[in-house]
């Protein structure tokens, strides 16, 4: 098809150009995704490293839980998030449905769980490690963690990125929480869902590149993580 | 030689999953030195220093210190039979003790390299800890264990996993150790180094203490069936 060739060509030039709109999407996509991530690492990862290191009655629950969590498709974490934070829901006074925030607030839902579950795999192998000789030197309760997420930092890294590389992508949850409003809540997926459907592929692709981009970069920094990790060096 | 008991274990009982491990075991240290943790495999040498140190939670019985200073466990070293290993450079994890106690990396750096010339550990301390050999491993974690000058050390057997040349070397350490007044328990089923290093012995035999004697008697005249039968190099059921 010869079109396909003619939106390359043409994509390529609104990557060249800057494009505004090209711009403006591709920024409030990272803004959302980036975060995300932030703030649902400030959760998975203690949360993940607690799980690892303490024992308590609820803690298989909240491991299944999280699992469960991880296993939900993220439109049916769009609903349940749009049905909160809906005119008539619990949180509609708010007023943030078709927001960027409530857009973050979805992600945070679908990330969460998996930066926690990477988390606490990470830190559980550790803490065997180390177990018998922070207990033997008397590390404090507060020193074992703080030694943990140290030693762990790349593990936790790997972590945040898996969260973010999941968050950049994701379609489902975004549309309907957002409502792929022009200049309020477009994002790099849900534009190129849309583009796709009203057969505009040049400005599609071009979206497309730029998100295929970000995948890549964020894919080397895992496996260069998981190299440096490996190969010891730190 | 003899002095005051500075330790005294009374019907000390270690079980797991409803196996006792060890015990009841009692006996009183008073020497000052080195005291040799004989046995076979699976005798509980590992189990009674563990507990001792207070690292393993015990059933029944009672551990006493009588010195509070010996009593802390900041005061006790212990090197593991497998060095644990931190994702770190060697100097920090030598330094790491120091820096639980709150001192700042450089003065707790400081220490290390010292603590690592105490051990004779020649090697670039600013590699990752992963890469050292066998020997060099087990003389990190001695220096770690020594960067505290602790007033008692452990050790479980620490020359298990090494050879010939390791082995005179991590003794002529702990000797200088000794010399230096620290207590040392270690744990070791090679004869041959127990007559090296002992200054007094116990002997222990599926989780029980067999025989415990002064100096190194128990190699010329073992008081027991189980000990004789151990030096002579018999399998012990
Ligand atoms: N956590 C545990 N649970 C069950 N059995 C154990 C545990 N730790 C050690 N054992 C068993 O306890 C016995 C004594 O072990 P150990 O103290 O390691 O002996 P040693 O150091 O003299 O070889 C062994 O039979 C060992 O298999
Ligand atoms: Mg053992």
């Amino acid at each position: 098809m010869n079109s396909i060739g003619e939106g390359l060509w043409q994509a390529a030039q609104l990557i060249v150009q800057l494009d505004s709109d090209l711009v403006e999407i591709t920024s409030l996509s990272l803004r959302v995704s980036l975060g995300a991530t932030i703030v649902a690492s400030a959760i998975g990862l203690p949360l993940g490293a607690w799980l690892a290191v303490n024992r308590f009655p609820a803690r298989r629950l909240v491991i299944a839980l999280l699992n469960a969590l991880m296993g939900l498709p993220p439109v049916v974490v769009g609903l349940m998030v749009y049905v909160i934070f809906s005119r008539s829901g619990p949180l509609g006074v708010l007023g943030l449905l078709f927001t960027p925030t409530v857009m973050v607030i979805a992600q945070v839902v679908i990330i969460t769980p998996i930066i926690a579950s990477v988390a606490h795999q990470a830190i559980r192998e550790l803490w065997a490690d180390y177990h018998d000789l922070l207990i033997s030197l008397q590390a404090t309760r507060w020193q074992r963690i703080r030694t943990l997420l140290w030693d762990g930092r790349r593990a936790l890294m790997t972590a945040s990125l898996a969260g973010f590389g999941r968050a950049i992508g994701e379609v489902g949850a975004i549309m309907i929480v957002g409502g792929n409003i022009d200049h309020a809540t477009r994002v790099l997926t849900t534009a190129i869902a849309l583009e796709t459907g009203k057969g505009e592929f040049e400005m599609a692709l071009a979206l497309g590149f730029v998100l295929i981009g970000l995948a890549i970069a964020v894919n080397l920094a895992l496996h260069f993580l998981s190299r440096t990790e490996r190969g010891a060096r730190w | 030689m003899v002095g005051a008991h500075w330790l005294t274990l009374t019907d000390v009982t270690v079980r797991r999953r409803g196996k006792t491990l060890l015990g009841p075991v009692s006996f009183a240290l008073n020497g000052s030195g080195l005291t040799i943790l004989m046995g076979p495999n699976g005798a509980g040498k590992t189990t009674l220093l563990r507990a001792i140190h207070g690292i393993e939670r015990l059933n029944d019985g009672r551990i006493e210190w009588h010195d509070p200073q010996d009593a802390d466990g900041r005061a006790q070293g212990f090197v593991f039979q497998q060095p644990v290993l931190m994702r770190r450079s060697v100097l920090d994890c030598i330094a790491y003790p120091l820096r639980l106690d709150g001192q700042s990396a450089v003065q707790a750096r400081e220490a290390a390299r010292a603590a690592a010339d105490e051990v004779q550990l020649r090697v670039n301390l600013d590699q990752p800890v992963f890469l050292l050999s066998g020997g060099e491993k087990q003389k990190m974690a001695l220096a770690r264990a020594l960067v505290r000058a602790p007033r008692i050390l452990f050790l479980d057997e620490p020359c298990a996993n090494l050879d010939g040349h390791a082995i005179i070397e991590i003794e002529e350490i702990l000797n200088r150790v000794r010399a230096g007044g620290t207590r040392i328990l270690m744990s070791t089923h090679d004869q041959g180094q127990a007559r090296r290093l002992a200054d007094s012995v116990l002997f222990l035999h599926k989780g029980q203490l067999v025989e415990q004697t002064e100096g190194r008697e128990f190699f010329s005249t073992p008081r027991t069936e189980a000990g004789r039968a151990f030096l002579k190099g018999e399998i012990l059921l």
